[in-house]
């Protein structure tokens, strides 16, 4: 299949990614030949394939349920680009 | 001593043990280095001031009995360093300060080296190159207009212009195999979950693994003994005793059984990487190892499977970065979806953005199925053809990649000629496998060409054992001139 444009503006809404109007063109063409190139996984029968969600013969471990840090307010806070004393802060969201 | 920064890893520490140097001497000759060699661009970051402190504290107090006693290291700035910048390539993340420290750095610093500064990789780790980064092009120390590979790129890079003593890369489709390649140098790719990826920024966590780039094969056992090891921290690392890599490093490979797998070549593939390839199976042969002809049908599949796991799972792992917790964050949009967005596409470069996008796509309502699905399928089969191999063989060998380095600017227009770099490290990912690449011998032109050694899940030893003889046998010398400084 192929994307055209508007596809592509409606994929980089999901991805909030604001895209220049001026650069769809090559992004349409940059991302139909990828997808060309993905598409020979088509020629493969996988129909009694289990698909492959770990490589590890292991499950994930659960840990305890207990708090092993926290009090680090100050630290979490430190690279936000705006905050205020306690908060990360954003434009209004609400009217 | 005035080259002792030429030396590996392994003679540099014993010449701290034996007091020949001192670990400031070694720390200020590495910064010497590394002031002559801007033109490289390899670094984001240095931090000699805390350097120098390390190496003075611990020349009044040696403490000889650690892995890597009183050596300074540069590392890939996709590891979290705590109180130090971390960057990985991208604007998004110019202004980042981690408030903690990785788990893989943290084993290197307690095996008793401490941080030079940060190496410049691609963007997120997304590149063959070192041409993604938002800190500019890497050089390859082996010719000013070449690149270095990537996406560990200015790890290579500083290794080979001497600018560390080793240093550590991040994995994900070959992005230490192919620049260690690329610059005449050795680079392991762990199994994965061997190294922990806490602290780590994450690209494809399916796929994402830290391991060793070294001079020597010596050194990468060394490093690999270092900086592996369980970590809770890390829900997929794996629980498992501590090995001695570089104690039980040995070069009798007799009766070893080595594959050599019929589909890992390519249309074009330039005469030098087959008879390079001829080179390395006579010299095994010649050691005593048994060559066994094999096939991995699925092969050629790899690497349209890669292209969509990989942006799949870094679409969901870059969601993160949204502008209000750390990180760039845009001036521009009247409200808060207006600044996720520019914020997004101010903060990542051509080629992130464009991964994201695949990953979107692949994974929205209606798509998964096709594409998603389809490939962790087709991953299932990958992983089948190298099990089925190594009941019958005890490690593989292929060439890292299809070429030498190639020219700045030759591929940056075609990302599917890019991407077909990997084509022949992209398979072990998949598979979750050891690979080991070799620096193995020099094309038409005087570049290095490396070949890789591709183990059983956790048989590092065997394919280090391997490339240990491989090594001793091979006459490969990387001498470079250097023409930067």
């Amino acid at each position: 299949m192929s994307l055209d444009k508007e596809k592509i503006k409606h994929v980089a809404k999901l991805a909030r990614i604001s895209v220049d109007e001026a650069k769809v063109d090559s992004l349409t063409k940059d991302l139909n030949s990828i997808f060309k190139f993905i598409e020979q996984l088509n020629e493969l029968n996988t129909d009694k394939v289990e698909p492959l969600t770990s490589i590890l013969n292991q499950s994930l471990r659960s840990r305890k349920d207990e708090i092993s840090d926290g009090k680090i307010r100050e630290k979490i806070l430190k690279n936000s680009p705006k905050k205020n004393e306690e908060f990360f802060v954003v434009p209004k969201v609400v009217e | 001593m005035s080259n002792i920064t030429n030396q590996s890893l392994s003679e540099i520490l014993e010449s701290i043990k034996s007091k020949k140097i001192s670990s400031l001497e070694l720390t200020q000759a590495y910064i010497k280095n590394i002031e002559n060699a801007k033109k490289l661009n390899a670094f984001v970051t240095t931090t000699f001031d805390q350097a120098l402190e390390n190496a003075k504290k611990f020349d009044n107090k040696p403490n000889n009995e650690q892995l890597l006693s009183g050596v300074p290291l540069a590392v890939k700035d996709l590891f979290c360093t705590e109180n130090v910048k971390t960057t990985a390539g991208s604007n998004i993340l110019n202004n980042f300060v981690p408030s903690y420290e990785s788990t893989v750095t943290k084993n290197l610093w307690n095996n008793g080296a401490f941080l030079l500064g940060k190496l410049n990789c691609d963007e997120f780790a997304m590149g063959s190159s070192n041409e993604t980064s938002f800190f500019g092009n890497v050089i390859n120390p082996i010719g000013d207009h070449l690149v270095p590979g990537g996406s560990s790129g200015g790890s290579s890079s500083a290794l080979a212009a001497d600018l560390t003593p080793a240093t550590i890369g991040t994995d994900t489709g070959g992005s230490i195999r192919q620049p260690a390649s690329f610059t005449g140098t050795v680079g392991l790719k762990p199994t994965y979950g061997l190294c922990s990826r806490w602290g780590i920024v994450a690209f494809a966590s399916s796929l994402d693994q830290a391991g060793p780039m070294t001079k020597t094969v010596n050194d990468c056992s060394i490093m690999l003994e270092a900086m592996s090891g369980f970590d809770e921290k890390d829900s997929t690392s794996i629980n498992k005793k501590k090995e001695t890599y570089s104690k039980n490093l040995k070069d009798n490979i007799k009766g070893l059984k080595i594959g050599i797998p019929k589909e890992y070549r390519v249309d074009n593939m330039p005469k030098e990487i087959d008879e390079l390839w001829e080179k390395g199976k006579k010299i095994l042969k010649d050691l005593g190892a048994q060559l066994i002809d094999i096939s991995l049908p699925h092969t050629k599949y790899a690497l349209p499977t890669y292209y969509i796991v990989a942006p799949a799972e870094a679409s969901s792992n870059l969601a993160r970065y949204d502008g209000v917790r750390y990180g760039y964050r845009s001036q521009k949009g009247k409200d808060l979806i207006e600044m996720y967005e520019n914020t997004r596409s101010e903060g990542f470069g051509d080629e992130v953005k464009r991964r994201i996008l695949i990953g979107t796509y692949v994974l929205s309502s209606g798509y998964y199925d096709a594409y998603y699905l389809k490939a962790q399928k087709v991953r299932q089969l990958i992983k089948k053809d190298f099990d089925d191999s190594f009941t019958k063989v005890d490690a593989i060998l292929t060439p890292s990649t299809p070429s030498s380095a190639f020219k700045i600017g030759e591929k940056t227009n075609d990302p599917v000629s890019m991407y077909l770099n990997d084509i022949f490290t992209v398979p072990v990912n998949l598979a979750g496998l050891p690979a080991l690449s070799l620096p193995a011998g020099l094309d038409k032109q005087g570049y290095p060409l490396g070949l890789q050694l591709i183990g059983k899940a956790l048989d590092e030893q065997k394919i280090l054992n391997i490339g240990y003889a491989f090594e001793k046998n091979c006459g490969y010398k990387n001498e470079i001139k250097k023409w930067w400084s």
